[in-house]
């Protein structure tokens, strides 16, 4: 077993932690199906959900993962807080270390606050980032790549990466931190990844990522990806004009009726949700059978259990490491 | 340091076929019955034990795997342990007697384990515990109904079953 002590990102996690990850994910997946889906095995550990900014969606799911564990759970909204972000995040981190918090599950508008919180020594809790800035969204990127690996190998997915699986990333790129957990991941786990954006929003520098560009979805699909993923479009972070209106965007980069019937038989189509229907995705291809968006959903509870299950069943190793390399 | 073999394969194979016939005897026949062995190597005899009820009994028996890892009450004092498969037979555990197959019975907590994990899956008429070997110590009340060897030891010695399917090699030995 790889020791992981945080879950920070996945640019650095190895192929073996990751395959480690959604196979465990597998197991968890399994126990749902059961009569009585609780499991023992974190009981009397305690797990914070830190959210600066607001997700309903990761944070209902962390929660679901470690209750479902049997862990008890305290969420912790610090939104709207006027203290200055260094200050703000000490001050919070001390609190849940007296509290007695075993993992933190962070999520936070700058990218890094995870890896400050975790490096800082401000507390001995496991750290999880659950989104921060446009950096990074590990488990989002791990419960895709679970969902993939699901739809491609059923249940002979245990122990199988990616290999040759292509997968194209369409949307705003430039603005989602989920686009750059994948983008690492998907690469560690052997899948080609294209993305496909307008120019405004491909980041300004992409050259040491692993991808191809692609500035032609039409084109892109054409090519045959195995799975599509669209994000979804920010408005909340659009602080600037990307794109001259929502139509002309949704007509050049929205997975319509048309480009849905284009997709080669038996790919997919990932969205991480909340989906804006008629903008990035329409409804043909939101509710049609290619779509995984709920699948999604339910595996996150598997893979966000996985995770806190390595993070926190075994004796915290006494040695301090950053991640799980 | 010594270690001494308890067991050969013509051993392990007479204890197994012995179990096999108990636990005919004592459940009347092959009905009813669920065989679900610990992992790992209580996987392997619990198959092998299904193949010689299908022998004797005249009826296949249906074998699975469960894992208790997360429900071992030590996790937390231990590196982290990648959890096992768990498969139940198709038919389920409902109403049938189950037969937990492990290799080596210690302390006894990894059967509180698997009991605990048990009641999440289902509730079975009877559960009955077979093992290979019997070593004593237990810190628990739990008791075998089916050994295929009792083996007195010191707390601290090692008792190491081998099995050909996972091991490539099939002994008991114990390291003292």
């Amino acid at each position: 077993m790889t020791v992981m002590r945080h879950l920070l990102d996945t640019q650095h996690l190895s192929r073996a932690a990751a395959l480690e990850i959604l196979d465990v994910a597998e197991d968890m997946a399994d126990t749902q199906r059961r009569e009585v889906k609780k499991l023992p095995t974190l009981r009397g550990r305690t797990v914070v959900n830190l959210f600066f900014e607001d997700s309903t969606r990761t944070r209902i799911s962390f929660e679901a993962a470690a209750k479902r564990l049997s862990a008890d759970v305290i969420n912790f909204s610090a939104k709207g807080s006027s203290v200055s972000k260094g200050e703000s995040l000490q001050d919070t981190a001390q609190t849940l270390q007296a509290m007695g918090a075993d993992a933190v599950v962070i999520r936070h508008g700058a990218s890094g606050a995870p890896r400050t919180l975790a490096t800082s020594g401000w507390i001995t809790a496991g750290v999880v980032n659950a989104g921060d800035g446009t950096h990074e969204h590990p488990t989002q990127a791990l419960l895709d790549a679970f969902t993939i690996r699901k739809r491609t190998y059923g249940d002979d997915s245990r122990g199988r990466d990616l290999d040759g699986i292509r997968v194209t990333i369409v949307g705003d790129v430039l603005h989602s931190r989920v686009a750059r957990s994948n983008v690492w991941l998907l690469h560690t786990l052997g899948a080609q990844v294209t993305l496909v954006a307008p120019p405004t929003l491909v980041p300004q520098d992409v050259s040491g990522w692993p991808v191809e560009i692609d500035y032609d979805l039409d084109h892109a699909i054409a090519a045959g990806p195995d799975a599509l993923m669209m994000l979804r479009i920010q408005l909340e972070r659009m602080s600037a004009a990307y794109f001259p209106t929502e139509r002309e965007y949704s007509r050049r980069y929205g997975l319509d009726a048309r480009r849905l019937d284009a997709l080669a038989d038996g790919s997919i189509v990932l969205h991480p949700g909340p989906m804006n229907r008629g903008l990035e995705i329409s409804a043909e291809a939101a509710d049609s059978p290619r779509s995984t968006v709920l699948e999604q959903v339910a595996n996150g509870v598997s893979v966000r259990m996985a995770v806190l299950y390595l993070l926190l069943a075994g004796e915290r190793p006494e040695t301090e490491r950053e991640d799980a390399r | 340091m010594s270690t001494r073999t308890v067991m050969h394969d013509a051993d392990i194979a007479r204890a197994l076929t012995r179990i096999s016939h108990e636990i005919l005897e004592s459940n009347k026949g092959p009905e009813g019955l669920v065989l679900l062995g610990i992992p790992t190597r209580g996987v392997t005899l619990a198959d092998r034990i299904a193949l010689l009820l299908a022998e004797f009994g005249g009826a296949p028996v249906p074998v699975g795997a469960l894992d208790v890892t997360m429900y071992r009450d030590d996790l937390h004092r231990n590196p982290t342990r990648a959890p096992r498969r768990t498969e139940i037979p198709a038919g389920g555990i409902d109403g049938k007697v189950v037969v937990l197959v492990d290799d080596v019975l210690f302390s006894g907590r990894s059967i509180r384990a698997a009991l605990d994990a048990l009641q999440d899956i289902g509730r079975p008429a009877a559960v009955r515990l077979a093992t290979l070997i019997d070593r004593g110590h237990r810190e628990l009340p739990i008791r075998p109904d089916f050994v295929g060897k009792n083996l007195p030891s010191a707390r601290d010695e090692r008792v190491n079953v081998r099995l050909a399917e996972v091991d490539g090699a099939e002994s008991v030995t114990i390291e003292g």
